[in-house]
């Protein structure tokens, strides 16, 4: 009798749960959007030429229906020019990462898998290199970058399916091979690059930043999301299927190797994307998905959205830090490092609870 | 006939793990398969589930081929229960019930409102609405059994394998469990089920498929095939068929062959 008591108590608050849950399915993604939305126009007003914010809401509300003109021309330059593309480039950065660290730990069935694990980081890395080295301008290094990020997942996808058993393992293995494989090429071409100013922009680029963020990085960006984003928004449902393992889910209906390749190369798409412009940015892909799991439960259909705002808007945050809080631009692949790792080991302290 | 195997072989890289196996069910029936561990039984649901393709001899679903559906096809048809086991990322109840309404949807699609009321039914079959909000990874092996078995239902294929349905349970559990198979048998599904207790194949089967290494060494019904030569085959110990008014019970012998001294000790001393 104690038992069933117990039970039934165990029972009404996880009904509550979920029935808590259901309702922000709706408003924790509205909410998230709105702080994002509130949080990029503080972004836009913050720096060393200070906007009020009501300037900048007036300035970006001008583009659309033309108002009385109360900000200085300088103004609209640094908030138009300068801080829009930035601000616009870290969402979609986190965006891109957080959706692809999701959709790999889904399609992995693994909440330790982050975006670099097929090698996509460090072949944008050796790509990036590559460019440098040879001289490319910046959008050369983005376009090369882009491409050998591209090139090393898809070598991964290859040796992995003529491997024969656990396709998930293999996959992972190669990827890890891939990936030092890679860095020992990033290495060399750092050893034989002129010291005085390849070898410093090699290193600055692996930092990660957004300083160089300009409108066309934005639109070199947004297609490939885009791209990247639709399979992933109308496979929702199969992968959260998937996430239970390879066999259940073949039992009812889903063909595993065919979802995981769609969703592994769609995901690729938008790290590629990101890393490209963005330099090696990480743990955002790792510990976003853990946090907006925490908030949300683990059914793609939603974890995908809100992991997308929260690491945009997380990213954002971070970007203000990294172009405010001194002098010198720190890079913000340091700082996401140093937020993401110490969190990491805080939950690995507090003990792994997916609701 | 709604399931058909003809001289079904499977080899496992030139290692022989089937061998010429023939059987059917009909509709409403429980087929128990028996064997120990290794013979074969778990590549014999492997290839009615359509996960190994290369096979010779025939799989007839509702008289199609198993091999020649896809996934998607396979699974209107044929559901499978496998033992409740621990995953990666933890959903609630109806969740689970409701990933077995996935073939029946738009792949690019969620399910809706009506799907859930297909779990709802699923659920409130096997009794287990009240669980409908519950975090699967709380509940108890016995429910999660149970839930596994509602998301079965919600796949509305009407063929059930079961993967050793009431292992990891204990025994007020295990019977449930079987109840519940018996009852669905009832109402109209063809349940396959391997099993490592014969006991409860002679009390819930229908028909008791007994499978030595890869090959049927028996086929019919448990009145018919259970005797004490085929468990002696099958487990390679003695165990006596007693009948009585619950049923045939089976009385296996507790002590080995080499130590019978110490089972009549043990008699002698009951006696007194």
């Amino acid at each position: 009798m104690k038992d069933h008591l117990a039970m039934g108590k165990k029972q009404l608050s996880d009904i509550a749960t979920v029935t808590w849950n259901r309702r922000n399915h709706f408003y924790t993604p509205v909410v998230l959007a709105m702080l994002l939305l509130v949080g990029a126009i503080i972004s836009l007003s913050l720096g060393r030429y200070g906007v009020p914010a009501i300037q900048v809401v007036r300035i970006l509300l001008n583009r659309v229906i033309p108002l009385h003109k109360t900000w200085t021309d300088v103004m609209e330059t640094v908030v138009v020019n300068i801080r829009l593309p930035r601000i616009v480039m870290a969402c979609l950065v986190g965006c891109a990462l957080s959706a692809t660290g999701a959709s790999y730990q889904a399609v992995f069935q693994n909440p330790m898998a982050s975006p670099d694990i097929l090698s996509a980081s460090a072949g944008a890395a050796f790509g990036a290199a590559l460019a440098i080295l040879s001289g490319f301008s910046t959008f050369g290094i983005t376009i090369l970058a882009f491409l050998f990020s591209l090139l090393s997942v898809g070598l991964v996808i290859i040796v992995a399916r003529f491997a024969p058993g656990l396709k998930v393992m293999n996959l992972i293995l190669a990827g890890i091979m891939m990936g030092s494989l890679l860095s020992a090429g990033t290495s060399y071409i750092k050893l034989v690059a002129d010291p005085s100013n390849q070898l410093p922009a090699i290193t600055y680029w692996m930092m990660g930043s957004l300083a160089g963020a300009k409108s066309r990085d934005v639109v070199f960006i947004v297609i490939p999301l885009a791209i990247g984003l639709i399979p992933l928004i109308l496979l929702r449902w199969q992968v959260t299927v998937l996430t239970i393992g390879d066999e259940e889910a073949r039992t009812m209906g889903v063909n595993p190797h065919l979802l995981r390749t769609v969703v592994i190369l769609s995901a690729t798409l938008l790290t590629a994307a990101s890393v490209s412009v963005s330099g090696m940015i990480g743990w955002v892909g790792l510990v976003i998905p853990h946090i907006s799991r925490r908030i949300i439960g683990s059914k793609f259909q939603i974890l995908l959205p809100v992991s997308m705002l929260n690491g945009a808007l997380f990213l954002l945050i971070v970007d203000n830090v990294s172009r405010n809080l001194l002098q010198v631009e720190i890079p913000i692949g340091i700082l996401t490092a140093f937020i993401g790792a110490p969190f990491f080991i805080y939950l690995i302290i507090k003990g792994e609870k997916v609701a | 006939m709604t399931l058909m195997v003809r001289n079904l072989s499977f080899a496992y890289s030139f290692r022989d793990i089937l061998k010429n196996v023939s059987f059917q069910t009909s509709q409403g029936e429980i087929l128990a398969v028996l064997g120990p561990n290794g013979v074969g039984k778990t590549t014999l649901f492997r290839c009615i589930l359509g996960f190994h393709r290369h096979y010779r001899g025939s799989i007839l679903v509702q008289g199609r081929e198993a091999r020649t559906l896809n996934s998607r096809k396979l699974s209107s048809d044929v559901a499978y229960i496998p033992q409740s086991h621990g995953h990666a990322f933890n959903y609630s109840v109806l969740d689970m019930v409701l990933m077995g309404t996935t073939s029946s949807i738009n792949p690019l699609s969620v399910p809706g409102k009506r799907q859930e009321e297909t779990a709802y039914d699923a659920l409130a079959r096997i009794g287990a609405e009240h669980l409908a909000g519950c975090s699967f990874s709380h509940l108890s092996g016995g429910e999660q059994q149970l839930v596994l078995i509602a998301r079965a239902l919600a796949q509305k294929a009407k063929i059930l394998l079961m993967d050793e349905p009431t292992s990891n349970l204990d025994y007020g559990n295990q019977t449930r469990i079987l109840q519940q198979i018996r009852l669905l048998a009832d109402y109209g599904y063809t349940v396959l089920l391997s099993s490592h207790n014969p006991q409860q194949a002679l009390w819930y089967a229908d028909n008791i498929l007994a499978m030595e290494d890869g090959s049927v060494v028996a086929f019919g019904t448990p009145d018919d095939v259970m005797n004490s030569n085929l468990l002696k085959t099958l487990y390679g110990i003695d165990i006596a068929l007693v009948h009585s008014d619950y049923g045939t019970l089976l009385a296996p012998q507790l002590f080995g062959d080499h130590d019978t001294s110490r089972g009549e000790k043990l008699h002698a001393t009951m006696d007194r």
